[in-house]
């Protein structure tokens, strides 16, 4: 269960409509590494994980992963208000725009739509932490990328903040692995013999 | 304070209260970050009854719907329209 809270996780007022920004920032929304991948690939995971904390620490960061996919929405959704048609054709958005008008569609900077092969569930513990601090590593990555194409302060501002979200949760997963692989330990025995 | 200020100072404290729960989530036996989580979740309590008051309400199925007349949850600005927030951009530190 959720409760939702009326208000951003960090503030977004973007001034200025721009076409190339909106194109490249709808990545992070539905791309292989976006928001929208991180929070189904935790709260897919958090079914069986085994140590409490490792369990909390992916039921929470996948909650906030929620609040991020909506900065994300927010950013495109405001970077294409008020885009006069030259400016559209001009940033390239007219595939975009014939398919999906200005409604915000999970798909990557390429335009394909999202797919859950960008994420993988594979019940086993270890394995599935591995991935998840890979995954805020390649987040991270992807942040960086978009900071070095932008020049706007106004969607600059919650991109960075979005980029040291990646970091912390890559630092928690990384506490969680140790507590999941601490218990594995102590079973002497393997994790498959438990079911 | 004006709906900016308090808005900000929300988000701020609610903030804090969510790196501090995922520092405990790995952490749990921090007494310092369990006294400081606290204190947070103390003043951000304070600071969203206060907005709540002033601007409607702010939690699904859990604020009060303080006008017996109006349901003022529906109301705009929802939280991804320009007039909600306030940029940030140039005020961050680097
Ligand atoms: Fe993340």
């Amino acid at each position: 269960m959720w409760i939702y809270e009326k208000k951003l996780e960090f503030p977004i007022h973007i001034t200025k409509p721009d076409g190339r920004l909106a194109k490249i920032m709808i990545e992070q929304y539905g791309g292989p590494d976006g928001e929208l991948g991180a929070a189904v690939r935790y709260l897919s995971q958090k079914f069986t994980m085994v140590t409490p904390q490792a369990k909390a620490t992916l039921n929470d960061i996948a909650t906030e992963e929620m609040a991020h996919l909506e900065m994300m929405g927010t950013i495109v959704h405001q970077l294409t208000q008020g885009l006069t048609k030259a400016q559209l054709e001009e940033a390239g958005l007219s595939p975009y725009y014939v398919n999906h008008g200005f409604g915000v569609y999970p798909s990557a900077a390429s335009g394909i739509p999202f797919n859950a092969t960008a994420l993988q569930s594979k019940g086993d513990p270890l394995t599935d932490l591995y991935e998840d601090m890979a995954a805020e590593q390649k987040a991270r990555s992807t942040y960086e990328y978009l900071i070095d194409l932008t020049d706007d302060p106004d969607v600059l501002a919650p991109l960075r903040f979005l980029r040291e979200r990646e970091v912390v949760h890559f630092q928690r997963f990384g506490e969680a692995l140790d507590s999941a692989r601490d218990y594995l330990n102590q079973q002497h025995y393997f994790f498959m013999n438990q079911k | 304070m004006d709906r900016n200020m308090l808005m900000q100072k929300l988000m701020e404290l609610d903030f804090l209260a969510v790196d501090l729960g995922l520092f405990l989530n790995t952490h749990p036996d921090s007494s310092e970050a369990i006294a400081a989580y606290n204190e947070v979740i103390e003043a951000a309590d304070k600071v969203r009854l206060q907005y709540e008051e002033n601007f409607g309400p702010l939690c699904s199925f859990r604020s009060y719907a303080a006008d017996p007349e109006h349901w003022l949850w529906e109301r705009n600005p929802w939280p991804w329209q320009k007039d909600a927030n306030t940029t940030m951009g140039g005020k961050e530190c680097r």
